[in-house]
Parts: C-alpha cells; structure tokens; sequence
C-alpha cells in the first residue's frame, strides 16, 4: 500500500517538473536547424565566384608564369613567347602616380573632415562630393583626364594615366581615412591637449598615429582598386609594347596589365590568349597581395 | 560688494590663507556656456603643497571650476570666463597668456583613464618630448612612474601598449604621465570614478605622496574621499532660483571644518547625507 502511495506522489512530482529535454525533430529547433544550413548554403555559393575564377586563372594561366612571362617585351603577332614585363611595370608606374597624388591630398582633407572644421559648409560640401565621387563611373574619370590633359599635351601618357587613377583613388583614402581618425577617442586628444599640445600636435602626436592602421587600410584598398581599373586608362594612357623609358617615357603611351588583357584576349593569336590570362593571374595577385597588406597593416600595433 | 558676492564670500570669512601660500588664486565671476550661465561668483584659492577638494552635487559646477583653472574649457567654442585665474602674478586669462603654455604648467588628471595608444613608456616620455626635455629621458620616466606608485609593476615591461594595463594601472599611468613634466599644479577631475575601491586606495595614497611635490585641486563626487585626503574642501551647489542651473561656492575652509561644523545650512544638509 505504501508503496502505490509513494509511487503516485512520483508520478505527480514528474508531472510537475518543468519539461526542459528537447527534441531533435520539435518544430522550433527543427526550423532553426534549417536557417543555420540556409545560411551555411549561401556562404558557400557567395564564395564560389571568386574561387573559381582564381581557379580558372591558375588553370589557363599558372603555366606561363616565369621569369620571362614576367620580363619580356609582348609578342608581335606571330611571335612564339614573349611577355608582359612592359605591363607590370607600367601598372606599377600609374599606380604609383596616383597613390602619389591621392595619398597626401586624400589624408590631409580626412584630417580637415575628421579634426579641424568637421561641420562647415565645406567638409559637408567635400564629404558629400568625395561620397558621390566613390560612385563614379570609371570611364569618365578617363573622359576627364582626356580632355583636360591629353588634348593639351597632345599625347598619351603615363602621367595622364596616373592622374586619372589618383582622380578614382582619392574618394576612397578620403572617406577611409576620416572613418578612421574619428575612431581616435575623444578622451586621448583631450589627454594631449591637458598636456600642452596645439592642435598641430594633438593631431601629429597622437591622431594621426592612433589612426595609422585604419588610414593604411583605406589607402592600401584604393591602391588595389586602381590596380585593376581599365576603362580610365584606355583614354589616358593608352598602350604600348615597350618599358617605359625613363623620365620621359612618362610623357608617352604607357602599357598597362588590364588593357594587355583587353588587346591580347581579343587576338586570334594562341600565344597572346594565353599572355592575357597569366597576366590576369598576376593582376590579381597583385591585387590579393595588397588586400592582404590592409589587413596585416591595419591591426593596432598597441 | 553687491548682495550676492556677500552671501558668497561671508561663510568662507571664517577661513583665510595666506596669500603667500596659494598658488592659484581663482576669482571666478561668470562662466558661460553659451547663453548658459554654468558657474557665478566663487572665490577658490588653491593652495601650495595641499589637496583642495571640490565637493557638490552634479551640475554644480565643480568640474567646469576645474577644467577652467588650465583652460581646458577653451577647446569648448562656446565657453566665456569672466573673472580672473592668477598663478605666479599672472592672470592666466589676460590676452597675452597662450592657453597651450599654461597647460604645461598646470597638469590634468582625467575622470576616464586614457592613456595614449603607444608603450608605457612613450605615453610617460609624451610630455617631456613635447617640451624638447634635454636631458636623461630613462631617468625621468622612470622617477615619474615611481612616483605614481607603478614602477614596480611595469619596470619589465615599459614597451608594452599603454593600453594594456589594468583600469587602475591605467590611471596611475595617466598620473606618472601627468607628473612626468613635473607641473607645479595638479588638477584632478574625478580621477577615481572609473575605478574598483582598491585600486581608488592607492590613487588616494599616491594623492598624499604627490602634494610633498605638487598642489592638487581635486574634484571628487565621493564625500569619504574628500574627508580622506582633501586638506581644505571647497562645497559647490547648484542655484535654480532664475530658472537656470548655475553652480557656485558656498562653503570653504579645512575639511575637517567643512565636514564638522559647516557653516551654510546647505553644507550642512550636503555632508550629513541630506540630499545628495
């Protein structure tokens, strides 16, 4: 008797007690293991662009990728070999110009938007045009340096090239570099400034080195987006087959790596064909290597 | 002497300093914000190797006292001082004075830690380098962070980001950053607040080593921290008679004093916990 007693205070206890097991297959955790494979499933297809066309580039062009590939002049037409030396160090070169330009002009107007009169009508007018800038379609930035300096110079050129690419890259270091130095808490620059420090130097001493990484990553991302832009070059610096030759040579058509890829992928040629793929390989590489330059430099050191 | 600046100065009569003593003597008329009136007649001498303590319910003013004792509030746009700050037999607001000069003079200690984003010792060495220091920049450092109570716990790792340290290790960092130039005046604003009761215990016993050195004018919102280290406590309130909020001096004079037999009924009602 005591025994069915006891046994039924045990059942009701169990029946009071909150239920807390789950189930695999009750419809809430059932939903919620389907969104997390929804999810899992688009990651994997956002990804599969990019991996395959890395994949298709190493495929068709890994193996011309040598010293030669990388040094010679281009084939003619129906040259065996060749390369794309001229190219790279053309890309190179306009690159160079550009970041040359767009990197103190962009960093000293992030500092005017970020630090010195951030509500004005100009920096509004400024930050509006650089955001509109970032927008700006490519070509007409090569429109632009077209009409204003090839026309005058009566040449293509390096320098015309460069601008136009500075004219593209500047948006971009701007608008990172203010994002970047308005990070600085406001409690460090009123430490530098409780110590003595001018406005010059709150932003020398201490902004502007707080800041660093998220600037080097703006620049180091415009960097690798000029890399890649053709249309700008077609009506800036044209192309040529040869390096370019010293001071001069920037006065005149300049090869680059994405109008290569543009003449030679066009061509009837096999041994062309499979230039212009190995230097897309290179142009990506090129670009990979400076994304992941952003990333490393941009880590705070402290 | 009008009727106001009467009832200000007239329970402060009690306590006098030797004006051989002060090292700031602030009369401070009017301090506006704007439109905003924020602070009227007080009358807060500072005086030489002591701790004076601003104590004072929030929005009395205390720290815009402060802040405007190295011009700190000049970086706010809309900040008007009438009156005058004289330190050493200047007026540091008269128009020849460059408010960046004074605040080397007259260090700050702030409510938040915030040390720079470099090594401990840079942050140390900051002021120092922004004042061209000739001679051995190790040797100051090092005597600024002992000062400040932390050479012990970072003499092994004086490259380490400022940043990395413990919230308390932070502060005294700030201070040994503070001292580290060797100003004459101290400001500290609420320099504990952020801070766990025993890392506020060894700022508080590093106040009553830095005053053999410094003076040390000290806002703090904790009235047991004022009783523990302030040597003359300034009482601050909040007048909302005209419809604004305008902060002024009621009461000052030794601490023990203050906190003992205030003067003003207000002090009174401050210090016994009455309304806070």
């Amino acid at each position: 008797m005591t025994g069915t007693i006891s046994e039924a205070v045990l059942e009701q206890d169990l029946a009071s007690m909150p239920q807390l097991q789950g189930s695999m297959f009750e419809g809430r955790g059932l939903r919620s293991r389907l969104y997390t494979g929804i999810t899992w499933l688009l990651a994997i297809l956002a990804s599969l662009p990019l991996f395959s066309v890395l994949y298709m580039l190493i495929a068709k062009g890994g193996a011309r990728i040598n010293w030669e590939t990388l040094t010679a002049l281009p084939p003619s037409a129906f040259e065996f070999g060749g390369g794309i030396g001229p190219a790279i160090v053309g890309t190179a070169v306009m690159v160079g110009i550009g970041a040359a330009i767009s990197i103190p002009i962009g960093i000293l107007a992030a500092i005017y938007l970020a630090e010195i009169d951030p509500h004005t009508k100009l920096a509004q007018t400024a930050r509006f045009l650089a955001k509109v800038l970032t927008g700006f379609p490519s070509i007409l930035a090569g429109v632009f340096v077209y009409a204003a300096l090839v026309v005058a110079m009566k040449s293509y050129s390096a320098w015309a090239g460069g601008i136009a690419l500075a004219v593209l890259m500047l948006p971009t270091v701007i608008l990172t570099a203010e994002e970047a130095l308005k990070q600085v808490p406001q409690k460090m620059k009123d430490a530098a400034y409780g110590m003595g420090c001018t406005r010059a130097q709150v932003i020398g001493k201490v902004t502007l080195p707080t800041g660093i990484p998220g600037v080097m990553t703006g620049v180091l991302l415009a960097v690798a987006g000029a890399a890649g832009e053709s249309a700008p070059l077609l009506f800036t610096a044209l192309f040529s087959t040869y390096y370019i030759n010293g001071w001069e040579g920037l006065g005149e058509p300049t090869s680059s790596l994405s109008i290569l890829i543009y003449n030679f992928s066009g061509m009837p040629y096999d041994n062309q064909i499979e230039l212009a793929w190995t230097a897309s390989l290179v142009l990506v590489l090129i670009i990979l290597v400076f994304n992941i330059l952003a990333r490393v430099l941009g880590r705070q050191k402290y | 002497m009008n009727a106001t600046a009467d009832a200000v100065t007239s329970p402060a009569a009690t306590w006098s300093i030797d004006p051989q003593d002060t090292v700031m003597d602030c009369r401070l008329e009017k301090i506006f914000y704007g439109d905003f009136l924020a602070v009227r007649n007080s009358i807060v001498p500072i005086e030489k190797n002591k701790i004076t303590g601003f104590i004072g319910p929030s929005g009395c003013g205390k720290s815009t006292v402060l802040r405007s004792l190295n011009r700190m509030n000049d970086l706010i746009p809309v900040f008007r001082f009438e009156g005058s700050v004289t330190y050493h037999g200047q007026d540091i607001y008269d128009k020849s004075i460059d408010p960046v000069l004074v605040r080397r003079y007259i260090g700050m200690v702030f409510q938040q830690p915030n040390p720079f984003s470099m090594s401990i010792y840079d942050n140390v060495a900051f002021g120092l380098r922004l004042n061209r220091y000739k001679g051995d920049l190790d040797e100051r450092v090092e005597k600024a962070l002992r000062s400040a109570a932390l050479w012990t716990e970072v003499k092994d790792k004086l490259k380490n980001s400022g940043l990395s340290l413990s919230g308390g290790q932070q502060q005294r960092l700030c201070i040994a950053r503070a001292v580290a130039t060797e100003p004459d005046v101290l400001l500290m604003d609420e320099p504990c607040s952020a801070l766990d009761p025993i890392a506020t215990r060894q700022v508080e016993e590093l106040m009553l080593e830095l005053k053999e050195h410094y003076s040390v004018a000290l806002v703090t919102h904790n009235m047991q921290q004022a009783t523990r280290v302030a040597d003359t406590t300034a009482f601050f309130s909040v007048d909302i008679s005209q419809g604004s909020r305008t902060g002024y001096l009621v009461e000052m004079g030794e601490t023990r004093q203050v906190f003992e037999d205030p003067q003003a009924d207000l002090t009174k009602e401050y210090v016994s916990g009455e309304f806070s």
